[in-house]
């Protein structure tokens, strides 16, 4: 009773802080489910093309992967769902963990908490609160997805129109559910680490486990589905034989991430985390030597944590080739446009596919890495930095030259860790050569969107997420592009879209030195304005 | 004064979208003083301070660092100046030795002599890591790295916020060190004790800009000084003289206040009447800031700076008649 006192109060709060972000997440949700389902009628004139199509695709390794089960993919809902489904997930989960967080651990770390604390209001409160707006965010997230699906009418030849209600209620449901388990996990995540960027990190983690889960269940025979909440959501099948019962799955799944948060709540003092901060050495090491010796030592965990990150997401993509080639053999219809029906290029266009989800994962790394200048500058270090003497120029450069070299480690662990799990199913050492090095060639465009995030801090600091927004785009255009048929020349914006499919397509040296020009060209560009600006 | 200015601004504006934070601002500090920089919250103490840093670009006027320009030749004038914000942010993963040790590595090295005796001084346990320190804590790393420095300038910006009374005194001491070694300070501060025991000179700052300046004694003859006196003859008269003002008569007793610089005059007029019983009191540091801090007579910033400046009332304060 009293230790919740006040989080209602709490609650209104902080949904007047989130209704924007809540509204942009939630549209972004619904429009992909709904133009999925509306892309179909356009793609496919008869239902014999549309079968067609659904046969070749039942048989891609590479978009089961990507995407999870093929089921039912010769309806407009099972295709919607199926192309929807992943991406909204972690739509969902990234969410949930940012709503999260701004409520917990970084009131927290910014000591507002403790005002809040002081009022009239319980002990759990917070924590509570937290969740429920997260709850909230889900719902609204939910609703506008079932929206969205329901808002699809009009007459199309196609089978599985109009979509049925249940199971478009039952696709919105369970995305609010599985956002609302990753909540769970977040809350957990925030009573872990002192710090709100460590939190983030774990949440990241634990949401990227989910996706791969799944992955290898769908690619193999389904038990790591199993362990996972996106798995959990797709194990529903709207539009392919509906059930309702693993949303009780996911409900229960939420409770034990709740009930071991408040545990562990209990545990701790509030500003601090389980894993306690000990005293560390009175002098500095050599390392801190100078500004680009700080940089890397603000950096390191991240570019550690990454680097592991994308050793293992290689690892799984690695071991999945397996379960390709199972596939190719069971399907008939085992043929693609990027494999040219040959069973080697289909392995090829797999891992074509899995690099430049690897490449999408390590520019995640690139972005944060590129704005943690930002973070040095809001938090007044960088201040402190350059009264000491150091220039601006050569403060920014050392945090450039650990993105750089930082944003290589990370991509090259994903390929070696792709060619180390390719090996260790067949043996065959030569995956790394053929599979695993080509990732380098995602470089350029990788350092693209990391120049993209620096001629932002130079320029414009305060709109930084705007770089967030281009990597959701390159994403769009990966997954979506042409399903929705976006025009060439905005596919060409992306400079994902720039690079050939190594190793199903020959690497090709202009398109990497264009994009690296670019970026290059992006860097520069802010750094130069960075020199100009007022800092704070 | 000798030498140029170690600071010299002339007509500074900055402005912050709508916001004019700085308004024309004219500063000048001498080569060697400890400059006391006061003025109510919000007025661009801190704003001064950061463009004399160079990290934010002014609008207008002419600004001159150690006869540099702050703004293009940033990193070579910091390398002869120390800064000390009123609200330290350690890094978080650093320890506050690791702290101390990079920001004096970043200027070329640092004394280990020097630095341990500033430790020990301050009583600062170097092995907690940036987010557990307490506020004062925090305050005393900065303070550290920047008297470890081997500066001309020690730029100030409410260095003692937090600070236990016993700390402040090991920073006045330390400022009086520096002093006496030549250095120049500017200080911006709201504790008026620590003004008083350690300015040379001040500028007082409002809405933006510099509304007096000059050293105590000088701002002391700017205000008014209260007067109780009771006479043998008749008053009258009195309260008409020229700078008398707020004049109360009882009977054979008058209190008023006078400005200071008719001190005399009235004195002159009083010993004509007679005086049997005369308390004067000069006019307290607080009464001096509050006329320029407050609207026009002071009564709106009572709050900020009343309480931390009290026990310090009337205290060996200027002449006594
Ligand atoms: N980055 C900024 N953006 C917008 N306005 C600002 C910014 N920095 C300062 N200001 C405004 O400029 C004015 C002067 O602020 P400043 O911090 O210099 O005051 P101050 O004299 O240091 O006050 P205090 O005694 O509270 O420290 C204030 O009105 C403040 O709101
Ligand atoms: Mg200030």
């Amino acid at each position: 009773m009293s230790g919740l006192s006040g989080s209602l109060l709490l609650l209104r709060g902080h949904l007047r802080r989130d209704r924007w972000m809540i509204l942009w997440w939630s549209l972004a949700s619904a429009a992909v489910f709904w133009s999925q389902g509306g892309a179909m009628a356009n793609l496919y004139a008869t239902q014999a093309e549309f079968d067609k199509a659904a046969a070749s695709l039942e048989g891609n390794a590479a978009f089961i992967a990507m995407l999870g089960p093929a089921r039912a993919l010769d309806t407009v809902g099972g295709q919607a769902f199926w192309q929807s489904s992943a991406f909204c997930a972690v739509l969902a989960g990234l969410m949930s963990m940012f709503v999260i967080g701004r409520h917990t651990r970084a009131e927290e770390e910014s000591g507002r908490d403790e005002l809040v604390r002081s009022g009239a209001i319980g002990r759990y409160a917070p924590l509570v609160a937290a969740l429920l707006a997260a709850v909230v965010a889900n719902v609204v997230l939910g609703l506008a997805t079932a929206a969205g699906l329901l808002a699809l009418r009009g007459d199309s030849p196609l089978r599985g129109m109009p979509l049925p209600v249940a199971d478009s209620v039952a696709s919105g449901v369970g995305l609010a559910a599985c956002g609302i388990v990753f909540s769970a996990t977040a809350l957990v995540a925030a009573q872990l680490t002192q710090s709100t960027r460590t939190m983030y990190g774990i949440a990241g983690i634990v949401l990227g486990a989910a996706y791969l889960l799944r992955a290898v269940g769908d690619l193999g025979n389904g038990v790591a589905s199993w362990l996972s909440p996106i798995g959990w959501y797709q194990a529903m099948h709207p539009y392919s034989g509906l059930r309702w019962w693993p949303l009780a799955v996911m409900l229960v799944g939420a409770a034990v991430g709740l009930g071991l948060a408040v545990l562990l709540f209990g545990r701790r003092d509030v500003g601090s985390g389980i894993l306690a901060a000990r005293p560390g050495p009175p002098t500095a090491g050599r390392s801190l030597h100078s500004s680009l010796g700080l940089a890397w030592r603000l950096q390191r965990g991240s570019v550690i944590g990454w680097t592991l990150g994308l050793a293992v997401s290689g690892l799984a993509y690695g071991s999945m080739g397996d379960s390709v080639e199972d596939l190719v053999g069971d399907s008939g219809f085992a043929v693609d446009a990027v494999a040219g029906g040959q069973a080697d290029n289909l392995l090829d266009g797999f891992y074509g596919t899995a690099l430049v989800m690897l490449a999408l994962l390590a520019a995640g790394f690139a972005i944060s890495s590129a704005g943690r200048p930002r973070a040095e500058e809001e938090a007044t270090h960088l201040e402190s930095v350059l009264v000491a003497g150091v220039p601006r120029q050569t403060w920014l450069a050392g945090h450039l030259l650990v993105t750089v070299a930082g944003t290589f480690a990370v991509l090259l662990a994903g390929g070696l860790g792709l060619g180390a799990g390719y090996a260790a199913m067949t043996g065959d050492l030569d995956a790394f050569r053929r599979y695993g090095v080509p990732v380098v060639a995602y470089l350029a465009p990788v350092l693209a969107l990391s120049g993209l995030t620096r001629l932002l801090y130079g320029v414009a600091p305060r709109r930084l997420w705007l770089a967030w927004v281009a990597l959701g785009f390159c994403v769009v255009v990966l997954m979506f592009g042409d399903v929705l048929e976006l025009p060439d020349w905005m596919q060409s914006l992306s400079p994902f879209h720039q690079m050939p499919l190594v190793p199903a397509e020959e690497f090709d040296i202009t398109p990497f030195l264009l994009v690296a020009a670019v970026a290059a060209l992006l860097s520069g560009a802010g750094q130069m304005a960075f020199r100009r600006r007022d800092i704070g | 004064m000798s030498g140029e200015s170690v600071i010299e601004i002339e007509g500074l504006v900055k402005t912050f979208g709508p916001v004019r934070a700085l308004d024309g601002l004219d500063l000048k500090v001498a080569p060697g003083e400890v400059h006391g920089f006061l003025g109510p919250n919000g007025a661009g103490k801190s704003t001064t301070i950061r463009v004399l840093l160079g990290l934010l670009r002014k609008d207008a006027g002419s600004v001159s660092l150690l006869q540099g320009d702050p703004w293009r030749e940033a990193a070579s004038l910091h390398r002869r100046l120390a800064y000390v914000p009123g609200d330290v942010s350690l890094w978080p993963n650093l320890t506050g030795g690791e702290a101390i040790d990079l920001l004096g590595r970043l200027r070329g090295g640092i004394d280990p002599a020097r630095r341990a005796d500033l430790i020990e001084r301050f009583e600062l346990d170097p092995t907690k890591r940036g987010r557990s320190y307490s506020k004062g804590n925090r305050q005393k790393v900065a303070l550290v790295a920047a008297f470890a420095a081997d500066v001309e300038l020690l730029l100030l910006d409410e260095p003692t916020s937090g600070l236990d009374p016993l700390k402040e005194e090991t920073f006045t001491e330390l400022v009086e060190e520096f002093r006496a070694g030549g250095g120049t300070v500017l200080l911006s501060s709201h504790i008026l004790a620590e003004v008083e025991k350690l300015c040379d000179r001040v500028s007082i700052i409002r809405a933006g800009r510099i509304v007096e300046a000059g050293t105590l004694t000088d701002l002391r003859h700017l205000t008014r000084t209260s007067v109780d006196v009771t006479l043998g003859g008749s008053p009258a008269g009195i309260d008409e003289l020229p700078g008398v003002h707020d004049a109360v008569v009882e009977g054979q007793r008058v209190r008023c206040q006078v400005e200071t610089d008719q001190l005399d005059a009235l004195l002159g007029a009083l010993h004509q009447r007679g005086v049997r019983t005369l308390v004067c009191q000069p006019p307290t540091l607080e009464e001096l800031f509050l006329r320029h801090y407050g609207d026009e007579t002071g009564d709106e910033a009572g709050d900020e700076t009343g309480d931390q400046a009290d026990g310090q009332r009337g205290a060996e304060v200027g002449e006594t008649a």
